[in-house]
């Protein structure tokens, strides 16, 4: 059970790394960064160290991809849709 | 040499380093084990009082690291408030979020607030403790900003608390200089591990770590949010 756990997290996490690199959308790629914190910290449970998981989750997963939206916000490359423009 | 192939060589000079490392743990020593963990875990629980033995190190071993953390922490959103700069008093704001955002912000940041001071305040019993219940803290409080743009977040109140926070801190640890002889030194005895008011000063100083990295976060995030995007 926990093999597969930890299998199906390793495959999550790899898959969200590579699409990291080759993803051409940015927001795409802030949120593929996080699926890759959340898959680590699912490894981290399985490797019995939950204050890290924790730590990873609220921070890897959460935080730091807000950042990273608010950041694209403001320099300019991810731009909102208002209604006008549809 | 260009700059990009220097940086490629240290990259791969440092990937080899970590490889080797690894590898000789693996085939050639055995991973150290007994050492400096084993004994913490052996003492850790009389000596300190706390249930989660991360703590222990965290706060009461290893303090003076944390305040040093809590120091970057502090250096780095303060460098950042200086990069991000004024905003103009007529710039625009971000359009209102639509219903399903309003909502789930109302709904969940009573849920997330109590599941924040939870995990700050059960720190030397559960894992986690002040840096994740911090950052829990500083989403509970970013959420409605995201929701309705046009309510920001209070920076002269969030900055008193990061200030206060900060002050306890190292006040606690003065109080264990003056008191017991080492700076952070545990007060007030260790109490019956387990309970929630128990390994004596650690859980007043996770509060204090809690409250300051949720302030420092929340005004961080809301600084991010407020500057104006270009576009």
């Amino acid at each position: 059970m926990l093999v597969w756990v930890v299998l199906i997290s390793v495959v999550v996490m790899l898959v969200a790394a590579v699409a990291v690199l080759f993803l051409k959308d940015f927001l795409a790629v802030t949120a593929a960064a996080s699926v890759v914190s959340l898959a680590l910290s699912v490894l981290f449970v399985a490797l019995q160290a939950p204050d890290v998981a924790l730590a990873e989750a609220a921070v890897g997963a959460g935080v730091s991809s807000v950042i990273f939206a608010l950041t694209l916000r403001r320099v300019g490359l991810w731009k909102l849709e208002t209604k006008k423009d549809k | 040499m260009n700059f990009r192939e220097i940086s490629g060589l240290i990259f791969i000079v440092g990937l080899g380093l970590l490889l080797f490392a690894l590898l000789k743990i693996l085939f050639v020593e055995q991973l150290v084990t007994g050492g400096i963990g084993a004994n913490i875990l052996a003492t850790a629980p009389e000596e300190v009082g706390t249930a989660n033995i991360v703590t222990s190190v965290l706060l009461a071993y290893r303090g003076l690291d944390t305040l040093g953390e809590l120091t970057i922490l502090f250096v780095a959103a303060t460098a950042a408030g200086l990069v991000l700069g004024q905003r103009s008093s007529d710039a625009k704001h971000d359009p209102d979020a639509g219903f399903i955002l309003h909502s789930a912000a109302d709904v969940l940041f009573p849920f997330l607030i109590l599941l924040g001071a939870y995990i700050i305040l059960h720190g030397h019993l559960t894992p986690g403790g002040g840096f994740q219940g911090g950052a829990i803290l500083a989403a509970a409080f970013f959420i409605p900003i995201l929701a309705s743009p046009a309510s920001p977040l209070n920076h002269r109140v969030s900055s008193a608390i990061e200030g206060f926070a900060g002050a306890a801190f190292i006040l606690i640890g003065l109080f264990g200089l003056f008191g017991k002889g080492d700076f952070l030194a545990p007060l007030f005895g260790t109490g019956e591990v387990g309970n929630l008011f128990s390994a004596g000063s650690l859980p007043l100083l996770y509060l204090a770590v809690g409250l300051k990295v949720g302030a420092e976060l929340a005004g961080l995030l809301a600084h991010l949010h407020e500057t104006e995007a270009n576009d």
